[in-house]
């Protein structure tokens, strides 16, 4: 039995790649870990990000759940502590506190588990953020699987079929840290409500540098190609990048897509794919029905009929694991995404 | 919409000073008008939610007219006041005092609810000067308010926040979720206002999910409460004036004891008409009776459950 008074540090204990075994797990750590160990986490820049924004602008506040910890929005509390606070664990009060503090012209970014934020609160976001036009940025972090063993109340895998249906809201999944500087920048001065969807912090690196071309609405195409387009988001980008060249061994030439921004989705870039590589495989850690592979779907359906596959979450809760054992598990690691286009070629 | 309008009424400009020398009788006038107007908008649609704005009508006149710090001229000024309206529901009541104060021209009320109308059952913010936060799903606006209030603080503005609470709300956790918050936060600018009008949609809150202790309730989550007849000017102008200025201590509740459909006999505490229709010469008949002004009641609802 795992002990419950490990606490969340041990959510970051896993590692982000590769086949963990049972034995590995077990016996990896050979001294007790109290607390989060920050030093090993340098993906996570939430809060200094903030910090460093709120530095040159005193409209930014910002708000957490009790998971200051876990978000980093700690590290933006010791920096600005009269423009930080702490809500407890009551997430729908904390979304509409924040969309009340927009209403009197700060920017507000109100952070906890996607699972209590886009889920729990679906409707604060809905009435409190989108509907009025609040400049409030709810950020669901430890999105889709990221919290493996602690199992579905802590996954969130309906997130983004849920918040892109909400009409004036924003959706856009962060890809890694770099990626993630990158929204934030461009957050600042962004119209109407947000919703940034974060892995657990761990995310593999896709951009070695933050991403100039960053714009929302605005597909990046990471890689060329001719055969196949991966469509993809957030946490599996690295690993469709990791497909495409496995793909290449065999011959097919794979288009990779950062499609980061889920709402307002960039239809061209969906139907230049289309047009120029004849098939598309979506690729999300996310339910399969709702999210980046519906909307593209809902695209090529009205607009461009092609062989066309989503790859994701199957509608089912998902059983218990480490994370790497479930991306592995749901063939959302480089292999899996592989033979799934192989299989939507042959198709 | 959004270009406040400057015709005012000439009852506005009497009233132009805020705060200052108005009577009692004026503001009974303006509760009068409140319920009028409620029964003129109610029948553009066809349904109103009268019995719901009648229990506020004092506590609008007496906000609106006496107390709020607020420029219809500049809707948006940021050291004003905000008003939340928890309930909105009740916005039927208080779009003609916002009409009155010359935020927009009272012909604009003529297109409640219809198509495209910026007026709704429920207030909306993006469209109507003076409206400060949308409302319509209970249960939020407390959390508003705290926001608000916090965010005067950082902004170190002195402004008060008012959030009228229906009793009925009481009962989603969200509220209590923002009452803990507004304490731990101390935040003494932000009051809440209770329209304690005894029943909800289904029966007296008593009976459907009780409310009460609610003075002891507001007191444990670290708030001052006042108690008073929310129908009764000499008790709301008094408690309105001692409540204290935004700063760092308790949050304020007024709890206002109302009769939900008060000023028109057969809507007082019925459960009849929360959404309702008066047409014919029951819509005469009540126009008169709220014409002929508040009558005395000879006792109080009886489920009541005071602390």
């Amino acid at each position: 039995m795992q002990r419950a008074s490990q606490g969340q540090d041990a959510i970051f204990r896993g590692t982000a790649g590769g086949d963990v075994s049972l034995k590995d797990e077990v016996f990896k750590d050979k001294k007790s870990v109290r607390g989060t160990p920050n030093a090993s986490l340098p993906a996570f820049i939430l809060g200094e990000e903030l910090a460093d924004l709120a530095d040159h602008d005193p409209r930014i506040a910002v708000l957490t759940a009790d998971l200051a910890v876990a978000n980093r929005t700690n590290d933006f509390k010791r920096r600005h502590p009269d423009r930080f606070f702490n809500l407890g664990i009551a997430e729908k009060n904390m979304m509409t506190v924040a969309a009340g503090m927009a209403s009197c012209g700060l920017v507000t970014y109100a952070a906890t588990f996607a699972s209590f934020c886009a889920i729990l609160g679906a409707e604060q976001i809905k009435t409190d953020c989108a509907y009025p036009g609040m400049k409030v940025r709810l950020i669901g972090h430890h999105s889709g699987m990221s919290m493996g063993f602690y199992g579905t109340s802590h996954h969130a895998l309906e997130d983004l079929a849920i918040t892109r249906t909400i009409a004036d809201l924003t959706v856009v999944c962060a890809t890694d840290a770099n990626h993630l500087r990158a929204i934030l920048r461009e957050s600042v001065d962004h119209p109407g409500a947000m919703y940034i969807r974060l892995g657990r912090g761990r995310d593999p690196e896709v951009y070695p540098t933050v991403p100039k071309a960053f714009r929302f609405g605005k597909a990046i195409t990471l890689r060329p190609g001719k055969d196949v387009t991966l469509i993809c988001c957030g946490s599996v980008v690295r690993a469709s990048l990791d497909a495409a060249e496995k793909l290449a061994k065999h011959g097919i030439d794979a288009r990779v897509i950062d499609m980061h921004t889920i709402k307002p989705l960039d239809t061209a870039a969906v139907r230049k794919a289309a047009r120029e590589t004849g098939a598309i495989l979506t690729v999300e850690e996310h339910n399969i029905t709702g999210g980046l592979g519906s909307a593209v779907a809902e695209v090529l359906v009205e607009e461009d009929r092609i062989p066309f596959m989503r790859h994701g979450v199957p509608d089912e809760f998902v059983p218990v694991g480490p994370p790497a054992a479930l991306y592995a598990h749901y063939k959302l690691d480089a292999d899996g995404i592989a033979k799934k286009a192989k299989a939507l070629l042959k198709s | 919409m959004k270009s406040a309008a400057k015709k005012g009424s000439a009852v506005k400009k009497s009233i132009a000073a805020r705060g200052h020398n108005v009577s009692s009788a004026m503001l009974a006038d303006r509760a009068m008008f409140v319920r009028l107007e409620t029964l003129r908008l109610a029948r553009i649609c066809g349904a109103g939610h009268y019995s719901s704005t009648f229990s506020a009508a004092e506590l609008f006149a007496a906000l609106y007219y006496a107390h709020l710090n607020i420029d219809p001229k500049d809707p948006d000024w940021p050291d004003r006041d905000r008003f939340i309206l928890s309930k909105g529901h009740a916005a039927i009541g208080l779009y003609p005092i916002l009409a009155d104060l010359g935020y927009y021209p009272m012909s604009e009320l003529d297109t409640f609810t219809r198509l495209g109308s910026h007026f709704g059952d429920h207030p909306n913010m993006k469209h109507i000067p003076g409206i400060d936060f949308s409302s319509g799903s209970l249960g939020h606006g407390l959390s508003v308010g705290v926001g608000m209030a916090l965010a005067g603080r950082m902004q170190q503005r002195d402004y008060r926040v008012y959030c009228m609470l229906g009793d009925g709300e009481l009962a989603e956790g969200q509220i209590w979720e923002a009452a803990m918050a507004a304490s731990h936060y101390k935040l003494q600018g932000l009051i809440a206002i209770i329209d304690r009008n005894q029943l909800c949609i289904d029966g007296h809150t008593e009976e459907v999910m009780r409310v009460e202790p609610l003075e002891q309730r507001f007191r444990s989550f670290g708030w001052e409460v006042q108690r008073i007849d929310g129908h009764d000017f000499e008790a709301i102008l008094p408690a309105l004036g001692q409540l204290k200025p935004a700063g760092t201590g308790k949050p304020q509740a007024l709890i206002c004891d109302t009769i939900k459909g008060r000023g028109v006999k057969r809507m007082e505490l019925s459960l009849q008409w929360h959404v309702a229709n008066l047409a014919g010469e029951d819509y005469d008949d009540a126009e008169a009776e709220i014409r002929a002004g508040l009558r005395p009641l000879a006792k109080r609802g009886k489920k009541r459950g005071k602390n």
